[in-house]
């Protein structure tokens, strides 16, 4: 036991003090605060340049009744469309939107521009258009305008988990980015850590300190010191992003978009009364997934990620570990990699395409408890709310598949780091299991 | 010390090892000799507890081979190598600690080690910037760090040069005559006869000849011996002695029949020549080793 420990101490320290390790460790984190930044940067920015649009406005309907919002500014002017179109090109910015008088028959709405408009803008500018003209439309036919807009029916489906804790705001929104989130994470980390243990086996075979190590301790603790010391790895690499991307973003948050924040709270109140449909819009979506991943049970959930990511790297790795084994060098893993990458690759796809659209079909269930599909498609369905019995047996499968695979892969090993300069098929390794200690 | 009875050791197709039995002596020197394939590396890894044999005991000290035994075995395998990131030090202290010694007694012992091979500028050293001469001593230290009392050595000069397997040689002697018992498997004859008390010729998964190295070369002496003389040589005499080699001028080897000595030769010779030098030739043991193996096959 001591052994083992000395073994998962060494192949934990040789790897986080590699300069690979510390660089990664600091530069994802650096990463996800430099897109916070980034965004965060880009909407304070945003709100400074705003697009000035000259309104000429020969139909007389809108005139001055272009509301600005955060990225576009109404001038509604009197110059003649020659004139501003000359303008605008002399100053090489600016936009002319140019209303001809026949617009309710038949005329067309013209935006002159030295650059191309955003699509926002041209999508705001329909919009209030089309709401003017048929306000005006309605009008000319009798009908008030406040009227219609009492009678208008505002519906958002809002939607309710039941469960026993009583009702749950949940959003599908929100659920899916988690559950992606955690699914690609496993997805990548079972590679990135697997091919280090697999690279680990073949660096011992390779270099022929392997003969010298298993006179001292068996094979099969030299295995699982390998997995477990380098699943370590993978764990303080996880804790380190979380913690500092968490702790910095809190930080860089506050610093960098406190003003931005008060200013939206101060334009939303201001505008309370006369707030346009496109600014609770651009508010809505963040706001809500933010209050919906609110409501979602995180530390259940990242409980959960642990255990699959555990679960998923130990009976992945153990396979790694035996292909490492049973091969001479890297290029030879290609035709065992496969029946490895293929389960795997497989939930991911179908993560994506089916799972998260039908969490709770028959597909769904089965590939959340089979061991080798589980610690994907469990997490992508946990966010919509899966039952307790059936995270309970996925994770008593995913158990019982670390074990039978560990065997496995262990009666493979044992045989494999001892065999050099042979061609190794899959009828070889068949064959190895039944070969006696 | 070490007695091996009767193993056998089956992989799918091939019996590695057929009933093979050895003795080794307590302080003994023994040479484990045979053709590439015989069978000596799987010996050996029984004796390691890498692998376990099918059928037959190993017994270490009279007690039957169990993992406390892991401990009181050095093992320098032919294949060997060593962590290219590691340094030096830091290997050597990881072996010592898998082997059971603690840390502050493992640094105290590469320390003493690396002072006596002349390495002590080596602790912080990658693998990569030794030469393969340089790794296989540090191979070397690490394998007798913590004071065996056997130590199994396959191959150990190999990669050597000449002055290394010198220093090598004398390590291994010393510990010798401190007591330990050394298992020797190698190629190399002229260092079987230099070191070895006794040795076991493998074959082809059997053990075909083992015992002392002076009885060996004994029983193998077959009254032949080399003359160096002035003079006419007479005629070969039925009875006496047969001419083995056809005479030069000066230089004969002849063989002496059964029951007659060297003295009777003499005798008979001193009329006819003067006889300047007068040597047995006592087979080496290459020359048994060579005579064994193609004679069974």
């Amino acid at each position: 036991m001591n052994k083992i420990l000395l073994i998962i101490q060494r192949e934990y320290l040789s790897r986080v003090k590699k300069k690979s390790f510390l660089v990664m460790t600091f530069l994802v984190p650096a990463l996800i605060i430099g897109m916070y930044g980034l965004i965060a940067f880009l909407t304070v920015k945003g709100g400074d340049k705003k697009a000035q649009v000259k309104v000429i406005d020969e139909s007389g309907i809108f005139a001055g009744n272009f509301k600005n919002n955060s990225s576009v500014n109404y001038i509604t002017t009197k110059e003649s469309l020659d004139a501003a179109k000359k303008e605008a090109t002399e100053s090489g910015e600016g936009f002319v939107l140019y209303i001809p008088a026949n617009i309710e028959s038949d005329g067309k709405i013209e935006l002159f521009s030295t650059k191309k408009a955003g699509l926002s803008a041209v999508s705001n500018m329909e919009k209030q258009i089309n709401d003017l003209l048929r306000n005006k439309q309605l009008k000319d036919a009798g009908i008030d305008p406040a009227t219609l807009k009492e009678i208008d029916p505002d519906v958002n489906i809002d939607s309710i988990e039941l469960s026993e804790e009583g009702e749950k705001d949940s959003s599908a929104g929100a659920a899916y980015a988690i559950g992606f989130a955690a699914a690609i994470l496993i997805y990548i980390s079972l590679f990135i850590y697997g091919a280090q243990v697999m690279r680990g086996v073949i660096e011992e075979k390779t270099s022929r300190i392997v003969e010298v190590v298993i006179s001292s301790v068996k094979p099969f603790q030299l295995m699982m010191g390998k997995i477990i010391g380098v699943g370590l790895v993978g764990l303080t690499q996880f804790i380190l992003w979380i913690v500092l991307s968490t702790t910095l973003t809190g930080a860089a948050g506050k610093l960098l978009l406190k003003d931005k924040i008060d200013q939206v709270k101060t334009e939303v109140s201001v505008n309370e009364a006369g707030k346009t449909i496109e600014q609770v819009n651009a508010e809505g979506p963040a706001a809500k997934i933010l209050n919906a991943i609110q409501t979602l049970n995180l530390p259940y959930i990242l409980g959960c990620f642990l255990v699959f990511f555990l679960g998923g790297y130990l009976i992945y790795s153990a396979l790694f570990a035996a292909i490492g084994a049973a091969v001479d060098n890297e290029t030879e893993t290609q035709q065992f990699m496969f029946p490895i990458t293929m389960p795997l690759l497989f939930t991911y796809i179908m993560s994506f395409s089916f799972i998260v659209n039908n969490p709770d079909s028959t597909l769904s269930f089965w590939l959340s408890i089979i061991p080798f599909t589980s610690p994907i498609a469990m997490m992508v369905r946990l966010p919509f709310g899966v039952p307790a019995w059936e995270v309970a047996l996925s994770m008593v499968l995913l158990i019982a598949g670390f074990l039978f695979t560990t065997w496995l892969a262990a009666r493979i090993y044992r045989v494999g780091i001892l065999m050099y300069g042979k061609k190794v098929s899959f009828k070889e390794l068949a064959k190895w299991l039944t070969y006696k200690e | 010390m070490l007695s091996i009875k009767n193993i056998v050791k089956q992989y799918a197709q091939h019996r590695a090892l057929d009933g093979v039995s050895l003795e080794v002596e307590k302080g003994s020197i023994f040479g484990l000799l045979g053709p590439n394939g015989a069978g000596k590396t799987s010996l050996i890894r029984i004796i390691n507890q890498i692998t376990a044999p099918d059928q037959g005991e190993v017994y270490f000290n009279g007690e039957k081979l169990n993992p406390d035994h892991i401990s009181k075995i050095g093992y320098l395998p032919e294949e060997r190598g060593l962590y290219k990131k590691m340094t030096i030090g830091e290997q050597a202290l990881y072996l010592a600690q898998l082997k059971g010694l603690s840390r502050s007694e493992a640094i105290k012992r590469i320390k003493y080690w690396f002072e006596k091979m002349d390495m002590q500028t080596w602790w912080d050293k990658k693998v990569e910037d030794l030469s393969k001469g340089m790794q296989q001593k540090v191979q070397f230290v690490a394998t007798v760090l913590h004071e065996p009392e056997l130590i199994i050595l396959d191959e150990p000069f190999s990669g050597f040069d000449p002055v290394n397997a010198e220093i090598v040689t004398q390590e291994i002697l010393e510990l010798n005559r401190k007591g330990t018992t050394i298992i020797f498997s190698t190629h190399r004859m002229e260092s079987v006869e230099q070191l070895c008390d006794s040795i076991a010729l493998i074959n082809r998964s059997h053990k075909i000849l083992d015992g002392k190295v002076k009885d060996i070369k004994n029983s193998y002496r077959d009254n032949t011996f080399h003359l160096n003389y002035s003079g006419a040589f007479p005629a070969e005499k039925a009875g006496l002695f047969s001419i083995v080699k056809p005479a030069d001028s000066e230089n004969v080897t002849v063989k002496i029949a059964a029951g007659k000595t060297p003295n009777d030769l003499l005798s008979y010779l001193l009329p006819s020549i003067q006889i300047l030098e007068l040597k047995e030739q006592v087979p080496s043991i290459n020359d048994i080793f060579i005579q064994k193996v193609t004679q069974l096959s």
